[in-house]
């Protein structure tokens, strides 16, 4: 069996004095699809944040795809990497982001042709190309030449998961995807996340869409003050979830 | 009357202005023809040209210095942001005035200015007073200013930008300084371009203290007419006119760059005045009055 795309060993991160995560540890193989539950504050966004190094870690160990997050390790020393090698490696990890974040200032093309064309220097041609079939497949092929802040919020989001995609990533890491969303448009996401953990993609999934988690999910894992309390595939862990903190926890939202 | 107030407030103004164009018309004091003559004089043009060229260099120093000042001071390195604020601070304290004196006479404090390595051999040397001519010292003191506040107006317009924004171009690979450059600047420009051009308006005028290191500029020109015609008053209205006329012409500009910029991402651009008084005049003779068109979203 080939390394797990990401593995983390008693991960620490504090924001001053407030200690947010508090010795993750979890692993996450290639091609398998994860949801991380928990309240608000139980630490999963910045757990997700540090494994694209937009936070760093204060203790522990974390990898992905067999390598160190944010340093690298030689002689049994660590050292820090520089910024370019960093942003190498993030280029490789897509994000979603609760609110969308799209580039205000650019159309929706312009959107999904900048990293590639000006971060990995694919030229013009091929990116608006590959652009194209992405936003064809989200369903915006009409939308290319549109401003962000003429879409609904969940065409943002399909186009920002086809920024994430251009970039051709080995994982990606979605940060409450439909949290911000009208309920109505939140099923027209899911069907995108959906059918892009069909197709194999590694995908770490911060969500409270119980519906995606269930059906979509190779395993949940339930996050509370700064830990991992619980995992398991979806089935057992909805029907039988063992710790009281997931049961007080699922009665409140299901 | 429904507005009795109104029409009195407007009887007064109206009044005032009567009396005061009389006054302007008729005082033989104002020596209209005077200005006349000197309005387009050779000396007066050269020294306008002066006072553009002034506003223009001591701009684009002061707008590029003022980027690279707030970029440093946004920086995680201490040490680099803190020098940043030091620069800030030291140039906003000190008066312009005084800073054009100094830059003027930089040569009683380096009479010769070297490049070369620290306590290390010289590559270059001259003479400061070659180096540094009058309208060097000019822009150098305006410019060197002006960096200082234009720091201060782009750091509020970078900070504008949602941290979303920065996150997200982090997130696809993007370097620190790609971000910065092609993400996070285009947009805080909304904010930034506004200041910009006051800053630019009050450049204009500001660029008459470098009289008094004889830059003949603009107030210098005629200030060397007046001397030797003794007439003030109609070479100062010269001066005053032509700075009038320049600064309109940018307060125009500024509207359109303005315009331009804050409406980038949606759509539809508001009317400028020019089209809305054609719309009205126009609806106004047709009686029918449409609604007027799309309001301009958030961009």
């Amino acid at each position: 069996m080939s390394a797990p795309m990401v593995r983390a060993e008693g991960v620490y991160k504090s924001f001053g004095r407030l200690e947010v995560l508090k010795g993750v540890s979890l692993e996450v193989q290639q091609g398998e699809v994860v949801c991380v539950l928990g309240p608000s504050g139980s630490g999963k966004s910045t757990f997700l944040r540090c494994i694209n190094h937009l936070e760093k870690i204060d203790a522990g160990r974390l990898w992905v795809d067999g390598s160190l997050v944010g340093y690298r390790e030689a002689d049994g020393k660590i050292y820090e990497l520089r910024d370019s090698e960093v942003c190498r490696k993030r280029a490789q990890i897509g994000m979603v982001f609760q609110r969308f974040n799209l580039f205000a200032h650019r159309t929706v093309l312009e959107n999904v042709i900048e990293a590639p064309t000006r971060v990995k220097g694919v030229p013009r041609t091929e990116a608006v190309a590959r652009a194209t079939d992405l936003l064809g497949r989200v369903g915006l092929a009409d939308k290319l030449d549109t401003y962000p802040a003429q879409l609904s919020g969940g065409q943002q989001q399909r186009v920002a998961i086809a920024r994430a995609l251009a970039m051709q990533p080995k994982l990606m890491l979605f940060d409450e995807p439909t949290s911000a969303l009208d309920p109505e448009l939140v099923g027209e996401v899911v069907d995108v996340m959906r059918r892009l953990a069909q197709d194999g993609m590694t995908m770490i999934v911060v969500t409270h869409e119980m519906g995606f988690a269930r059906e979509t999910a190779d395993r949940v894992l339930m996050m509370d003050d700064g830990r991992v309390i619980e995992e398991g595939p979806p089935d057992r862990f909805f029907d039988a979830p063992r710790e009281e903190r997931t049961k007080q926890f699922l009665s409140k939202i299901l | 009357m429904r507005h009795p107030g109104r029409w009195v407030a407007a009887a007064i103004v109206v009044l005032l202005s009567a009396a005061l164009i009389a006054s302007i018309a008729t005082n033989p004091r104002f020596e209209w023809s005077i200005v006349g003559d000197y309005f387009f004089s050779t000396r007066v043009l050269d020294g306008l040209v002066i006072t553009l060229e002034l506003t223009v260099v001591s701009m684009a120093i002061g707008i590029a210095l003022g980027i690279v000042l707030a970029v440093m001071r946004l920086s995680p390195n201490p040490l680099v942001s803190v020098a940043s604020w030091v620069y800030v601070w030291f140039f906003r304290a000190t008066p312009v005035l005084v800073q054009i004196l100094f830059w003027s006479n930089i040569s009683a404090l380096y009479p010769r200015l070297s490049l070369g390595i620290p306590f290390g051999p010289q590559l270059t040397d001259f003479s400061a007073n070659d180096v540094i001519t009058p309208f060097a010292a000019g822009v150098l003191a305006l410019g060197l200013n002006e960096a200082a506040y234009m720091a201060e107006i782009v750091r509020a317009g970078i900070l504008s930008v949602e941290e979303g924004q920065v996150e997200a171009a982090q997130s696809l690979g993007m370097t620190r300084l790609q971000t910065m450059r092609r993400i996070v600047l285009p947009q805080a420009m909304r904010v930034i371009i506004p200041p910009t051009g006051n800053e630019t308006i009050s450049m204009l005028k500001t660029t008459s203290l470098v009289s008094v290191i004889a830059v003949t500029e603009l107030l210098y020109s005629v200030q060397l007419i007046y001397a030797v015609n003794f007439q003030t008053i109609p070479l100062l209205i010269v001066a005053s006119i032509w700075y009038l006329i320049f600064t309109t012409v940018l307060s125009i500009g500024q509207y359109y760059v303005e315009r331009r910029f804050s409406h980038r991402g949606s759509r539809d651009l508001p009317e400028t005045p020019f089209q809305r008084i054609r719309r009205n005049l126009f609806s106004f003779r047709h009686a029918t009055v449409e609604p007027s068109g799309g309001s301009g979203g958030s961009g």
